[in-house]
């Protein structure tokens, strides 16, 4: 193996094809896009170029830094939410269902692989206020409370979005942490018991130490995600009422395409290509002590 | 396990996944980037329409004449419709354009700045000259095709599939209970609202979810106080949506929001729904343009009887300057034939739209469009004859809140309507967003 990998010609025969594929649907396009990022226009009118007018307009945009403040508080309270709901259903299957969890992880997993947009018009009806009240208004009303116009105004749509998406996701990091605990030796957790440990005390000096790497992983998983949510608040609320729901990616698409300035467009991107990278360094620096020591 | 990566290897494999997530947004920003330049016609093999799902009027009139009239051509090229929402139609035509790529047949301009382009960019059929060719061009309404060439970058570029007026459907039987006559001044508009909503009837109904239906009374209160040029006035930069007179209106209209005059969840209301409240009695009044007139002839839909559905107009505001009898008049959302896709077969099917939907559209649904009736239509509804008479009668027209808005500012209002009659937005606050998005151009 060593000699293999030592040899320049196999390294380039085994990445060259990725590079590739990388190079030419990634990269290529990235730096296409921070070149719009100087220019004004889209594809039918033509491009004029806009020096650094897209850089000033973004700081002093009000719509960007309303969708900025969304996207980090969707990302912190999702990633909250799926990872501690995922934790804790890992730890159902794991420690409580053991061998017959088979049947709730499926049932769990299931919204994950069901259509986003279908969950989005599922959600949409649930939480209906008009033109007649969905079940939650029903339920609302039934126990003597008055109805919500939830997608009608943005905190309790912010707080649909963030009840579908947590509901939508937490079956995936469910089965991805349940992988983890798996791989926590049993003999370990046997000697914890034999030398006195009970079930908090278990949970807390052997499971959450041995089970952090791959909680990390789910933390990672998490925030790239949700850093990057369009498609679920798009088929939702469409970024409304207002622009209240509206996301980065939202606002970045809707002014490429809807207001037909690419450049600008590109200058959202930029940010969120820096948010991104800046998030996603910030966890692996954190995460280069050795958690489980 | 999972720890080998978080050691040794951790630069290389961060940079990766931070570009990987990185790229794939940016992938988003960088579709299309190619010229506006055409590439001569192309054959197609169907009548691809793309409609704007909102539309219901155009495509049973189409079915119809794929059918009958326009059998032929529809062999020749069949007919295939798809839709897709309003609010997304922009883009999407921008981007097929961008590719080459556009229907032969399209809904367009849901911002007319954004038909404009089209017509600029060559993508569009110049229909003056094409129908004169084809020998119906005298098949339009001189009104409808000046109506066009004023929003659509000056040339005749769009079909008038609907020739519109707006005003304020009202439920006869429920102002008759209430001893209520039309109301002829914004007061007495009020005064009647407030009438409604003692006796426990939901005044006015529109859709939040789409929000212009809201805006609409914005603008009609803007050009009864202000004139018709109002809004004209802000797209020339003569007056801003941030002066006191501009903000009056929309104040005036969250005031009606304010004391409850569109009933409960208005936010979440969409356009169905909100028709559906007018006609099965649930409101006693709607601010819409006139293709109603399709849901209010439908005994289906209308619950309360054609009879009962009346048309006023937008009521004068005391002291203004502008006239009630001052309609704004539109072609709808309207319908284009791309230039790329415009052959002799395309010409064949155009021809016969031209010359039939007129008649069919009047004689289907009782639904007036700018495109002439062959033959008079006899047992017309009393509501379309009126609305008839009343576009007949108008000398001078007006548009609407964001005819002569930019994208940006056009879904900005859009979006914020609702937030504005549900208290969320102040008045101030909302006409200072639009002036932004204005002043960004």
């Amino acid at each position: 193996m060593k000699s293999v990998l030592g040899d320049r010609k196999a390294i380039a025969i085994l990445l060259g094809p990725a590079l590739l594929v990388y190079t030419l649907f990634m990269l290529v396009p990235v730096v296409w896009s921070f070149g719009y990022t100087f220019v004004r226009g889209n594809a039918l009118e033509g491009f004029r170029f806009a020096g650094l007018a897209n850089f000033t307009r973004l700081f002093s945009d009000p719509d960007v830094i309303e969708a900025f403040g969304f996207t980090l508080k969707y990302a912190v309270l999702m990633t909250v939410g799926q990872v501690v709901l995922g934790y804790g259903l890992a730890l159902l299957y794991t420690f409580v269902l053991r061998r017959s969890s088979a049947i709730i992880r499926t049932l769990v997993f299931f919204p994950v692989v069901v259509p986003t947009v279908a969950i989005a018009i599922l959600y949409q009806k649930l939480f209906q206020s008009a033109p007649r009240d969905g079940l939650v208004n029903e339920l609302l009303v039934n126990v003597g409370l008055s109805g919500v116009d939830w997608l009608g105004s943005g905190d309790t749509a912010f707080l649909v979005i963030v009840i579908m998406d947590v509901w939508r996701s937490m079956g995936f990091y469910g089965v991805l942490i349940f992988a983890g605990l798996l791989d926590i030796p049993e003999d370990i957790i046997e000697s914890a018991r034999i030398d006195g440990a009970r079930q908090w005390s278990l949970f807390r000096h052997i499971v959450l130490p041995l089970s952090l790497p791959i909680l990390f992983s789910s933390i990672i998983f998490s925030i790239n995600g949700t850093i990057k949510v369009f498609d679920s608040v798009f088929a939702l609320t469409g970024g409304g009422p207002g622009n209240d729901t509206t996301p980065l990616t939202l606002y970045m698409y809707r002014t490429a395409f809807a207001f037909s300035d690419y450049g600008y467009g590109s200058t959202i991107a930029l940010l969120l290509t820096i948010m991104c990278l800046v998030v996603t360094l910030f966890i692996f620096r954190s995460s280069r002590r050795d958690v489980t020591a | 396990m999972t720890t080998a990566f978080m050691r040794g290897r951790t630069r290389p494999i961060a940079g990766a996944i931070a570009l990987l997530g990185a790229s794939a947004l940016l992938l988003t920003g960088c579709g299309g980037g190619g010229g506006a330049a055409e590439t001569g016609t192309t054959e197609p093999d169907k009548l691809t329409y793309l409609k704007n799902a909102e539309n219901t009027n155009i495509e049973p009139v189409l079915d119809e004449l794929a059918g009958d009239q326009c059998a032929d051509a529809n062999e020749a090229l069949p007919l295939e419709v798809s839709s897709i929402p309003q609010a997304d139609l922009d883009g999407q035509i921008q981007l097929l354009a961008s590719q080459d790529a556009l229907p032969v047949m399209f809904a367009a301009a849901g911002t007319p700045a954004e038909g404009a382009k089209l017509w600029k960019a060559g993508k569009l059929v110049d229909f003056e000259k094409e129908l004169e060719e084809l020998g119906v061009l005298d098949m339009i309404e001189p009104a409808a095709i000046s109506t066009i060439e004023n929003l659509y970058g000056g040339a005749f570029d769009f079909l008038p599939f609907q020739f519109n007026i707006e005003g304020i459907f009202y439920n006869k039987a429920m102002f008759a209970e209430q001893g209520i006559e039309e109301p002829q001044t914004w007061d007495e508009l009020v005064a009647a609202a407030e009438k409604f909503k003692a006796a426990g009837v939901t005044p006015f109904t529109a859709s939040g979810e789409q929000g212009w239906p809201i805006t609409r009374l914005i603008s009609s209160y803007l050009f009864r106080s202000l004139g018709p040029d109002a809004l004209q006035k802000v797209a020339d930069g003569e007056a801003k949506l941030t002066d006191p007179e501009y903000v009056e209106a929309a104040q005036a209209v969250a005031d009606l929001g304010e004391k409850g005059y569109f009933g409960e969840n208005i936010a979440s209301l969409d356009i169905d729904s909100s028709y559906n409240e007018m006609l099965t009695g649930n409101a006693a009044m709607m601010y819409m343009g006139t293709w109603f007139l399709q849901n209010a002839n439908d005994p289906e839909k209308n619950k309360v009887g054609v009879e009962n559905i009346g048309f006023m107009p937008f009521p004068a505001v005391e002291g203004g300057e502008g006239s009630i009898d001052q309609y704004p008049a539109n072609v709808g959302l309207p319908q284009t034939f791309g230039a790329a896709t415009y052959t002799p077969k395309v010409g064949d099917w155009l021809k016969c739209i031209t010359e039939n939907y007129g008649q069919v559209a009047l004689e289907q649904s009782g639904s007036i469009s700018g495109f002439k009736a062959k033959e008079p239509v006899e047992g017309l509804p009393t509501l379309t004859q009126d609305v008839q008479e009343r576009i007949a009668g108008s000398e001078t027209s007006v548009l609407w809140f964001e005819a002569l808005f930019n994208a940006k500012a056009g879904q900005d209002s859009s979006k914020n309507a609702a937030l504005l009659v549900t208290g969320q937005i102040t008045p101030e606050d909302f006409m200072s967003l639009l002036q932004t998005d204005l002043d960004q151009g």
